[in-house]
């Protein structure tokens, strides 16, 4: 396969940023998108250039670190899959392909394709656990799980924070990532106890952050890679105005809680 | 002089861990607070341990290489991990997770520290659950269960085939708790690269900030290495593509000495090389030996039309189908150990049988189960491996069976630890895959979840504050110390020196030449000739590469071709260590395969009057033969026996 590249180029977080075209061919249909970029940076190498910066890591589509926005996609065409679960036997030959850094304000460009997304640890830092120090743990089993609901955090719990959620939505909000985690800690019942204090104490960074907010374009669902539903946000909606309703009280006694 | 004493407390098996626990010194909580810990790592061992050591009030350092902790590689296991919790009363027992696990290391680990593995198992499970770890459930609302290889009981707990990042996930939870609360302070994007020892203790480590390029001094009273295995020295493994070896070969270098280094275990069931290009290999979970029949066609002409695309898998007919491992070892059929299915997948392909059109590729089959249970039951269990399958292959499994091949996952060796996870450095603990403990010369799957977490919230949060019981009336460490101006200054002269060769070759023509060397002569069968070959080829290489790496860029930048350059430099000597191991290492032993000393059916042939015994190297110096230490395994307990899975 021939193929025309468009790639975002950017020295550094401060630098104005710029599309280069670039051209690779012989590309075999069977090779991974991310290592038709392998490819495409050896040929800079070979010419003595930077090759291009791109996030990645596990290559099986778990770690959540690979972060291209593709023809206008995060994580390119293939609905369920992160980019680099994504095979070139996808593109048609001779085709132009256009790769962009995530974009939204919270998520800074640092070089090329490659961005910061601290924001999302610092959401998770402000609640999305369950405190309990190791060691405490009661037995396993003395707690009983519906499995419906055992299934349904799961489904939750699978997200693995790309961020493509926040790519995809026009107000760059990370409502689905929080939601998310939200979600998995409600259902649970050993999530229960502080589930009040955890929305409150999210949702309030997420809103620090400059995180836009949901108008229910379900963007963000169309995207995902491990297709986490928007029912979650309407479960953390729930949990957010019963928390409000309910635990001034509780809040006011939690520390830096946002 | 043999400096190793392996600290295993006196007494009953069983009554081992508690006597220690019980007996070992303890630093109060004000004086916690002036305790510095620095933990490098944050998966499974590193995010446990910094949480927990943070909960306990020491002020905690934690970094990692990636852009969050939530990234690191145990969040690709799959299957699950194990627990002698015998919740399905089929005969499980702390000693019976003991044993497997010793047998699947075809006895070549300490029976002290597998058995306080397995003793603190059942509370991982209990810890997670506590989390909010998702386990999969049964209709009743208790946790359920799946089989491993290697074992005849079902004791493996599971999310899905997302065992990894679930329980990952739950320690990231953890150690964000304590990053909240101020007690662990977190440093991202940060590549160790030297430890500092000052007085001969581990008091520091010099990183770079691959974001800026800056080069920090950090100092601590004790230092905690959890950062995985070196798989990647192959260049393809199923390890994530940043995984490296260069903090333990950094230790080694300052005097920790390495354990087992060639004990690297090759996976059954991966998916297929495919292309020159290819980056890196695709584990298919071990879970799928639950339902899945492995088998390769019993006549070679048949294979051999299969590879060139005459016949498909399924016109074989079931009698012409060769189902191995039910073949040979009927006992534990196709959950037999992965050392054992990835050697007769291996020998299948040697003698013609392979399929694919390498011929290098055995099927796993899920027809039977399919059949026997119905699509949804195998979806419900496997669908987000069948689907990644189907990604990468282009091929439907539920319809015709997957094709794998053993490829590189895990490295049982690693820097030598006594009983408290320390090294032969003072200060300087290891834990998770990058310690040698406890596995032996095979690990058994599910097990390296267990380990990480065991080590990580269970035993270094006591081992380390032993330790520590005497060192709070030592002030914190100034890094103006000269220890590390003279490390911080060696780490900047190897990168100058990287970056001034500006030679022809890229590091990744290096790396795949490096990786090809070691799986031809170090990989699944090794000998001497061709041990003996890559113990000359790869300092050829290593010698090439100083003299011909192209690496682009500055110093003080953004630049991945520089961080891939400082971990390959490493790769280059760790690789011709392991060579040495497993020459000098002259048995077969799990996933040791020595071809001159094998049972007359192809089994590995152990010798126990030589080699029962903990290989540790010592280094001498560059282009110095390191020194080898041997630590006698001392079997009080357990009778060493030829091992059977027939």
């Amino acid at each position: 396969m021939d193929l025309k590249l468009k790639i975002w180029r950017q020295e550094n977080a401060k630098a104005k940023g710029r599309f280069e075209t670039y051209h690779v061919t012989n590309i075999s249909p069977d090779c991974s998108f991310l290592e038709m970029l392998d490819i495409l940076n050896e040929s800079l190498v070979d010419k003595f250039e930077m090759p291009i910066a791109f996030e990645h890591d596990c290559r099986e589509g778990i770690c959540g670190t690979c972060s291209l926005y593709i023809n206008g996609r995060p994580h390119g065409p293939d609905a369920g899959i992160t980019v680099c679960q994504m095979h070139m036997r996808r593109f048609k030959d001779g085709s132009t392909i256009v790769i962009e850094p995530w974009r939204a304000r919270s998520f800074p460009v640092l070089r090329d394709l490659m961005i910061d997304r601290t924001a999302f640890d610092e959401i998770i830092q402000a609640g999305g656990y369950i405190s309990i120090a190791t060691g405490n743990a009661p037995d396993a089993h003395a707690l009983p799980v519906p499995k419906n609901k055992a299934d349904l955090a799961m489904d939750a719990a699978a997200c693995i924070g790309c961020g493509a959620c926040v790519a995809a939505c026009k107000n760059a909000s990370a409502m689905l990532f929080v939601s998310a985690k939200v979600a998995q800690l409600a259902l649970l019942p050993q999530g229960r106890p502080e589930a009040a204090r955890r929305v409150q104490a999210m949702v309030a960074k997420m809103d620090e952050l400059g995180f836009g907010n949901c108008t229910n374009t379900y963007a963000c669902e169309a995207e995902c890679p491990k297709e986490i539903k928007i029912t979650n946000i309407a479960l953390m909606n729930r949990e957010f105005f019963a928390a409000k309703v309910c635990s001034q009280k509780e809040m006011a006694g939690t520390s830096g809680a946002g | 002089m043999t400096r190793l004493n392996s600290k295993i407390p006196a007494g009953p098996l069983e009554d081992k861990w508690n006597t220690y626990k019980a007996t070992q010194n303890l630093v109060n909580p004000a004086n916690k607070r002036k305790i510095d810990i620095i933990v490098v790592g944050s998966g499974l061992a590193g995010a446990a341990a910094a949480a927990s050591l943070g909960e306990l009030g020491f002020k905690v350092k934690c970094f990692t290489y990636h852009d969050s902790p939530r990234r690191a590689h145990s969040i690709a296991a799959q299957g699950g991990i194990n627990a002698a919790k015998n919740y399905r009363n089929d005969g499980d027992s702390v000693y019976r997770l003991f044993i497997d696990t010793i047998k699947g290391g075809d006895y070549r680990s300490r029976e002290a520290n597998v058995y306080r593995l397995a003793e603190v198992s059942n509370a991982i499970i209990d810890q997670c659950v506590a989390q909010g770890v998702p386990f999969a459930r049964e209709y009743g609302g208790l946790l359920d269960n799946r089989s491993f290889g290697g074992a005849l009981v079902s004791r493996t707990f599971y999310a899905r085939g997302q065992t990894g990042q679930q329980l990952l996930l739950g320690a990231y939870g953890a150690l964000s708790k304590e990053i909240h609360k101020g007690s662990v302070t977190m440093y991202n994007r940060r590549d160790m690269l030297d430890v500092v020892v000052v007085d001969g203790r581990a008091r520091g480590i010099i990183v770079r900030d691959n974001v800026t390029g800056a080069i920090e001094r950090h100092s601590a009273h004790a230092v905690i290495l959890a950062t995985g295995g070196y798989g990647n020295v192959f260049f393809l493994s199923t390890m994530a593509m940043h995984s490296n070896g260069s903090s333990a070969w950094q230790a080694y270098k300052k005097g920790a000495f390495f354990g087992n280094p060639s004990f690297t275990q090759i996976h059954p069931t991966c998916i297929p090389v495919h292309g020159e290009y290819q980056s890196k290999l695709t584990l298919m979970s071990e879970s799928l030996r639950n339902d899945g029949r492995i088998w390769v066609p019993a006549k070679k002409e048949d294979a051999r039309k299969i590879q060139k695309g005459e016949l498909k898998p399924i016109d074989i007919p079931e009698e012409d189908r060769d189902y191995y491992l039910e073949r040979k070892y009927p006992a534990y059929g196709n959950l037999s150990p992965r050392d054992i299915s990835s050697r007769a997948a291996k020998e299948r392909c040697d003698a013609g049988h392979g399929v694919g059109s390498t011929g290098l590729a055995v099927y796993l089959d899920f027809a039977d189960a399919i059949k026997r249970l119905g699509r949804n039951v195998i979806e419900a269990r496997y669908g987000n491996l069948f689907q990644m399958y189907e990604k990468i292959v282009d091929d439907n499994p539920y319809e015709t069976p997957m094709m794998i091949f053993p490829a590189v996952h895990y490295t049982m060796g690693g820097t030598w630890v006594d009983y408290e996870l320390q090294s032969t450095i003072p200060g300087l603990f290891v834990t998770g895959e990058a310690n040698f403990s406890d596995h032996g010369a095979n690990r058994l799957g599910a097990s390296a979840l267990m380990q990480g977490l065991s080590d990580g919230y269970f035993v270094i949060p006591y081992t380390v504050q032993n330790y520590l019981a005497d060192q709070f009336k030592v002030p914190r460490f100034s890094t103006e110390l000269p220890e590390f101006a003279v490390a911080e200054k060696e780490v900047r002269d190897q990168i100058d020196r990287l970056l001034s060769i500006k030679g022809k070759r890229s590091v990744d023509t290096f790396h795949r030449e490096l990786g090809k060397i070691m799986w031809d002569y170090v990989g699944m069968a090794r000998n001497k000739e061709g041990l003996e070959k890559a113990l000359k080829l790869i300092p050829e290489l290593r010698a090439e590469f100083w003299k011909d790496v192209r690496v682009p860029g500055k110093a003080g930048e953004l630049n991945p071709e520089l961080q891939k350059a400082t971990r390959l430099a490493d790769f280059l000597e760790l690789g011709e260590l392991m060579a040495l191991d497993a020459l000098h290492r002259e048995e077969s032993c799990g996933g040791h395969f020595r071809e001159e000393h094998q049972t007359p059916d192809g089994e590995a042939l152990r010798n126990d009057k030589d080699f029962l015994h903990v290989a540790a190297w010592e280094y001498k110096g560059p282009d110095q033969k390191p020194e080898l230490h041997k630590e006698p395994l001392k079997y009080e307990f357990v009778e060493v026996k030829q091992r059977s899975y027939k």
